[in-house]
């Protein structure tokens, strides 16, 4: 094969990210709107009702069929996503080190309005926070999902999570914190609207990264700069 | 269906004006664009615009009865045959049972023990029915197990009856075929995979909690099966087929899933 043209910089959101995470936008917002309907028919608070007009399934059947659909994507696109960020070294840039001074400091920043927002490639304390939140609480509720789907099948590993009502109430407190992180998201990224556009476009095209270093132990002929 | 025009009443014989529609046009279209506007602000009737009343599916409708019907396949896959679901003390059993079924409590129809038959259809060697007499006369079996309702809420059950796998020996039922359907007094009708039906902790239950079943709770016979939600469980059992047909049943046809295992 030819030798390529020297390849532009990546993108800050190279496109199979965009397209996992707009894959997984969609599956978390099918299974909390059909699962609102499945939970009215048996409500854990007494005070909470979806309204039909906030639900997705017209009756608890359809509900149910809805919310088995979307926990396809959501696990396939979820592992998929894992590995990619496990791999391609993402997670370990974007995401880490978390620092709880950091995460202080960004609070104690927003709280004052001196946010900085000039560098959208570079997660602060709470975004790194939140997003490896969301991550982990999305893996919790396929965990406590597969519990109530299965309590008999999957019995030993359900009976991690207590009984059937104690999975179904960690289920539903999971979902309840995802709606808050979406809603902090979606109003963060409304907020800084070129957050937005960069998931949707990729964003902007980052420096070309210093020759790839190798993760594991300090290698004796790198000379230090 | 062809429609005789002339024999109409309420028909004018000139036909309709059409001069008052196209008059109004734009105004016809306009409430036509904000009815379909309002309808696509809820997701709930986005849903029901491809409802299934009127008997042909819509394209989302079709897709997830498919998606749900892959579901049936991953769940029989996933079923292991000699894994018994977890049981429980008597001390936890609740008394009476939870009621359940497509009707309330006080529509219940009590069963008539005296007429009461069992009959037997399909790939079943010895179709003789059964009398009451006949069904009390096998031994049987204790289970205390987890009812699981698909809506979401459980109770401990102690039911006592005869193992189906040993029933469905003992008439000459083909094991090897793939469905056992009931039928009920009610009309109620369901269906289970034969897997499920030979599972050992599958019972033609006869008794609760010690006692012969209430007329609530299926009297005098009803599936218990540890590894199905309860709409599963079909009462008042008066007819049961061995067939290679899918069988489907009340709640399934609805979009329930059909598997329905836990």
């Amino acid at each position: 094969m030819p030798e390529a043209a020297p390849k532009p910089a990546k993108r800050l959101h190279p496109l199979a990210l965009r397209i996992m995470h707009w894959i997984n936008a969609i599956s978390i917002l099918g299974l909390i709107f059909s699962g609102w309907k499945i939970y009215d028919d048996y409500p854990i608070l007494s005070w909470l009702r979806f309204d039909d007009a906030y639900t997705l399934g017209g009756h608890p059947e359809t509900a149910l069929q809805w919310h088995f659909l979307f926990m396809w994507p959501l696990v396939i696109n979820g592992i998929a996503y894992i590995l990619y960020g496990t791999i391609s070294g993402r997670f370990r840039k974007k995401l880490f080190p978390l620092s709880i001074g950091e995460t202080l400091k960004t609070i104690g920043d927003a709280l004052r309005f001196r946010l900085a927002h000039d560098d959208i490639t570079h997660y602060n304390g709470v975004q790194k926070l939140l997003y490896l939140g969301a991550i982990a609480l999305m893996v919790l509720q396929v965990l406590t999902g597969l519990a109530i789907w299965k309590p008999v099948q999957f019995s030993e590993f359900a009976s991690l999570f207590g009984s059937f009502q104690t999975a179904r109430i960690l289920h539903f407190t999971g979902m309840a914190l995802l709606c808050g992180f979406v809603v902090v998201h979606v109003a963060l990224a409304l907020l800084v609207p070129k957050t937005l556009v960069a998931m949707l476009t990729g964003g902007p095209r980052l420096q070309p990264a210093p020759v790839p270093v190798p993760a594991a132990a300090p290698d004796a002929s790198m000379t230090s700069n | 269906m062809t429609i005789k025009r002339r024999l109409s009443l309420f028909r004018p014989k000139a036909g309709v004006d059409q001069g008052a529609f196209e008059a109004n046009r734009p105004l016809v279209e306009a409430i036509n664009r904000r009815g379909i506007l309002r309808g696509s602000l809820s997701l709930g009737g986005l849903v029901m615009l491809t409802g299934c009343e009127t008997g042909h599916e819509g394209s989302i409708q079709s897709a997830l009865r498919a998606v749900s019907e892959f579901n049936d396949a991953v769940q029989a896959a996933l079923f292991r045959p000699d894994h018994l679901a977890p049981t429980y003390s008597a001390d936890q059993v609740l008394k009476p049972p939870r009621f359940n079924a497509f009707y309330g409590i006080e529509d219940v129809d009590p069963v008539d023990a005296s007429d009461w038959k069992l009959e037997l259809a399909g790939s079943i060697g010895d179709k003789k029915p059964w009398t009451l007499s006949d069904i009390y006369a096998l031994p049987r079996q204790e289970i205390i197990i987890k009812h699981i309702c698909v809506e979401g809420w459980d109770y401990i059950g102690q039911w006592e009856g005869i193992n189906f796998r040993q029933f469905l020996e003992r008439i000459g039922a083909d094991l090897k075929a793939r469905y056992v359907a009931f039928k009920c007094a009610d009309d109620y009708s369901g269906s289970i995979d034969m897997a499920t039906a030979l599972h050992p902790q599958t019972i033609l239950a006869t008794h609760y909690a010690g006692e012969p079943l209430k007329d609530p709770f299926g009297f005098p016979l009803r599936l218990r099966t540890a590894t199905k939600l309860g709409y599963k469980n079909p009462k008042w059992i008066t007819a049961i087929e061995v067939t290679n047909v899918h069988p489907g049943g009340y709640w399934e046809d609805r979009g329930f899933n059909w598997f329905g295992g836990i």
